[in-house]
């Protein structure tokens, strides 16, 4: 093989190479950290046609009201536990710090954790949005078809 | 009467516009050189125009004229002048007003210092900024008036400005950001309008550099300014959330970094021509993506805006007209372009090359984690998101080959080299680092990581590296006076900018490993130890301000117990919104931050505290001020400006 072509292939193959290590890693770093968004319907009726429900250690997101009346508090350390709804079921979080500013009974937040038990989840982030009249456009879409069912409190949702 | 007047002036403004657009184009392609001599006074006109319907809006927001709807609803008589002001900027319609200020500003400017253009080129230049000028003025008015009125039933108070966006950061951080935005469709027209004449040469480069520079200089304060409110307002001492809002920021700062490092290529050397274009039409395209995502609410943020489907189709139609009207441009006129110079592969060329690469696949990477999400979502297969450690990950990596190469560099010549006895400077500066690395954390922390000892390393490789070149430079000269006067801005431009970045690796890996935080509940008088620092808790006192009552929280901060610093930790409750903000109290300083935040008040007296120990987290913001005066101190360079003359004289 003459010297050109020699060089030639070694740039082809370097570049190669550099264009396959790179998807690769994207790919595998992509793969562990897409996090699966969850009502909590979803979460313990399982979400999509297959109704696929999560695994206890999974890590995900879930979005719904918080339910009011449902926040304790402990009253030494900063744990804090409160519940869930969307549609249906309850879902219970636990959360140890402090909650963002926003957060208050009947608002939509959501929350980013690992599930320990089938119906709890051990959240790290709680998310409440700025703006008063937010609702994650999730959860807005999780409870569109039950308008009729309005609770009493104001959720500011859009209707 | 006053707001319709602000809106017929952007009427005006947008006829002019029109004209901007459609005469020195049309000129310019049939030669006509009267049509192209109406740019310039076409673009003073509509600046002046827009201008003056901005200088309304502000006008009704400090009257407290709450018949207009947008005035209504971000302001209130209570709120302080200069949140007035902010909040003229703090709500969608007025930001697109704000965009289309600087649009017209830049326009403007443009017309003002392009005198030593070729009129052709000229008249290009500023058609196609006419062009984007009428792109965003039609949606302005078709769908995003901020003078919309509320009548007859107007409230009597407005529903005041977020809260959180009720900081002096948030007075400049839209303005800096959106002077960076626009200032990129600026590198964008030129690279348009070099197309169009199909006059790609080194000149283009050179007209084109000084502007992109201060772009990008402004996109970058924007960006660390935007990163300081999000640690001083959000109140939990974070800095970056690679949130889409953020990547829509950085997407096209990291390619107009690339394009500042090819275009110097192009205008040293004449090669990358083709490459360089591209950059400046995807910087661009970044900018309108950016202002889509943002605007559109087809992504969930923490702090995306209002959202509206309308609105993301019409900003959506745009994109696609200009991404698409130019890549076909591109496509057409790219093979005429042939590069000159020849290089070899240890050339500065090739090391400016990878730099590009680096930096473009660090966009891709940043593009996909943004927008898989909502592809997903629209594909049908459920709402996702990606973890922030996918860009911690896929940036820890990036980094590594990007700042080696980032102090190699700088010491490569132009075509050619031999690396060997670049090689012997290249070891002596990797032991010296790894040395001063060393001495320095192990002298201050106990444990030290791997990885955080490796990245420490990269930040003081850059900055070794930086001060070898600029002492072998020095040295070349006679004297050591003559050396660093002989040296040129450009190149202090680099050295600033370089090391800039050094900072902010240093600041990214140290602050990361080494923050500490606690949650406390704590009783007055109670005492929380963190690191070397106690917190004694002193109770909290009721505070009233303008428009916000609250508690805060009063903190004695000692240190074996000497005195530092007392504390306020403030918790605000909004008088209109009824809305909760902590207003963390920080003490800063060059090394660390000691950063409290207020939360609940729980049984008998106790109060929740969350207390943070940030070491180096100032470097970070330090290291961003530092990169964007690089920007701006090669417009003093006198090569930019002599050039100028000399080309006004022929």
């Amino acid at each position: 093989m003459n010297p050109r072509r020699k060089k030639r292939l070694f740039t082809v193959l370097a570049v190669i190479f550099g264009i396959g290590s790179a998807v690769g890693l994207t790919l595998y770093a992509l793969q562990e950290n897409i996090n699966l968004f969850y009502t909590p319907s979803e979460l313990v009726n399982g979400k999509g046609p297959e109704l696929e429900k999560p695994t206890i250690g999974q890590k995900l997101r879930i979005g719904g009201m918080v339910v009011p009346g449902s926040v304790v508090r402990d009253e030494t350390s900063l744990d804090v536990e409160f519940k869930l709804i969307d549609t249906g079921p309850l879902v219970t979080i636990r959360y140890q710090g402090i909650l963002p500013d926003l957060f208050r009974e009947g608002q939509g937040i959501v929350a980013q954790g690992t599930l320990i038990e089938p119906d709890v989840i051990e959240a790290f982030e709680v998310l409440a949005k700025h703006d008063e009249e937010y609702m994650p456009s999730e959860v807005a879409e999780a409870v569109k078809g039950i308008k009729h069912e309005k609770p009493k409190y104001n959720l500011n949702s859009e209707n | 009467m006053i707001p319709e007047i602000g809106y017929f002036a952007l009427v005006l403004a947008m006829a002019l516009s029109l004209l901007l657009c459609i005469f020195p184009l049309w000129g310019a392609y049939t030669g006509n050189l009267r049509l192209m001599r109406a740019a310039p006074s076409l673009a003073l006109g509509q600046c002046l125009f827009v201008l003056f319907s901005f200088g309304i809006l502000i006008y009704i927001t400090l009257t407290d004229d709450f018949t207009v709807a947008y005035v209504a609803h971000h302001s209130s008589s209570t709120l302080p002048w200069y949140y007035k002001v902010t909040s003229t900027w703090g709500g969608h319609e007025g930001a697109i007003l704000l965009w289309l200020v600087m649009q017209s500003s830049w326009t403007a400017l443009v017309a003002l210092m392009s005198k030593s253009l070729p009129w052709v080129l000229r008249a290009r230049v500023l058609g196609v900024l006419g062009f984007l000028g009428v792109g965003f003025m039609l949606y302005t008015l078709w769908m995003s008036s901020p003078f919309e009125r509320l009548l007859p039933y107007f409230p009597v108070e407005g529903r005041d400005l977020n809260p959180l966006l009720q900081d002096p950061g948030m007075i400049i951080h839209p303005p800096l950001l959106y002077m960076g935005y626009v200032g990129l469709s600026v590198s964008f027209s030129f690279a348009i309008a070099a197309l169009l004449t199909g006059k790609l040469d080194n000149t283009w480069a050179k007209w084109s550099r000084p502007w992109t520079m201060v772009a990008w200089a402004f996109l970058t304060l924007g960006i660390t300014i935007g990163s300081w409110w999000a640690y001083a307002e959000l109140g939990w001492g974070g800095w970056w959330f690679w949130d889409p809002v953020e990547n829509a920021s950085l997407m096209p700062w990291l390619v107009a970094t690339a394009l500042l490092h090819s275009l110097a290529v192009t205008e040293k050397r004449g090669v990358f021509k083709s490459w360089t274009v591209l950059l400046a039409i995807a910087a661009f395209s970044l900018c309108l993506l950016g202002t889509f995502i943002v605007r559109s609410g087809i992504i969930v943020s923490v702090h995306a805006f209002a959202t509206d489907p309308d609105r993301g189709l019409y900003i959506l139609s745009f994109l696609a007209v200009v991404v698409g009207g130019s890549l076909a441009l591109y496509a057409a006129r790219v093979s005429q372009v042939h590069s000159e110079g020849r290089y070899r592969f240890a050339s500065r060329e090739v090391a400016l090359w990878l730099n590009n690469i680096f930096l473009v696949v660090a966009t891709l990477i940043v593009l996909l984690g943004t927008l898989l999400p909502m592809i997903h979502k629209e594909l049908g297969l459920g709402s996702i998101s990606i973890g922030v450690p996918f860009f911690n990950q896929m940036f820890a990596i990036l980094i590594v080959p990007f700042a080696l190469l980032l102090g190699i560099a700088p010491m490569l010549r132009w075509k050619q080299n031999t690396l060997s006895p670049l090689a012997k400077k290249w070891l002596v500066n990797v032991a010296l680092s790894l040395v001063a690395t060393a001495a320095w954390l192990f002298s201050s922390y106990e444990q030290v990581s791997a990885l955080t000892f490796m990245a420490t390393v990269l930040a003081v490789w850059i900055v070794f590296s930086t001060i070898a070149d600029l002492l072998q430079k020095v040295s070349l000269q006679t004297s050591i006076s003559e050396g660093f006067k002989r040296l040129g801005l450009s190149y202090w431009a680099m050295v600033l900018g370089h090391v800039g970045l050094a900072f902010v690796i240093a600041s990214v890996t140290l602050t990361s490993a080494y923050s500490v935080e606690r949650a406390v509940a704590m009783k007055p008088g109670d005492i929380a130890t963190l690191n070397e620092y106690q917190y004694r808790f002193d109770g909290v006192k009721e505070i009233r301000g303008p428009n916000y009552s609250g508690h805060a929280g009063v903190v004695t901060v000692l240190k074996n117990d000497e005195f530092i610093t007392e504390l306020y930790a403030e918790k605000r409750l909004y008088d209109i919104g009824m809305q909760f903000m902590t207003e963390a109290a920080i003490d800063d300083g060059f090394f660390r931050d000691l950063y409290l935040a207020l939360g609940e008040q729980m049984s008998q007296g106790a109060w929740s505290l969350r207390i943070y120990h940030k070491p180096y987290v100032r470097w970070m913001w330090l290291g961003g001020i530092l990169i964007s005066l690089a920007g701006f101190v090669v417009l003093a360079d006198k090569r930019y400006r002599r050039r100028v003359k000399k080309e006004a004289q022929v």
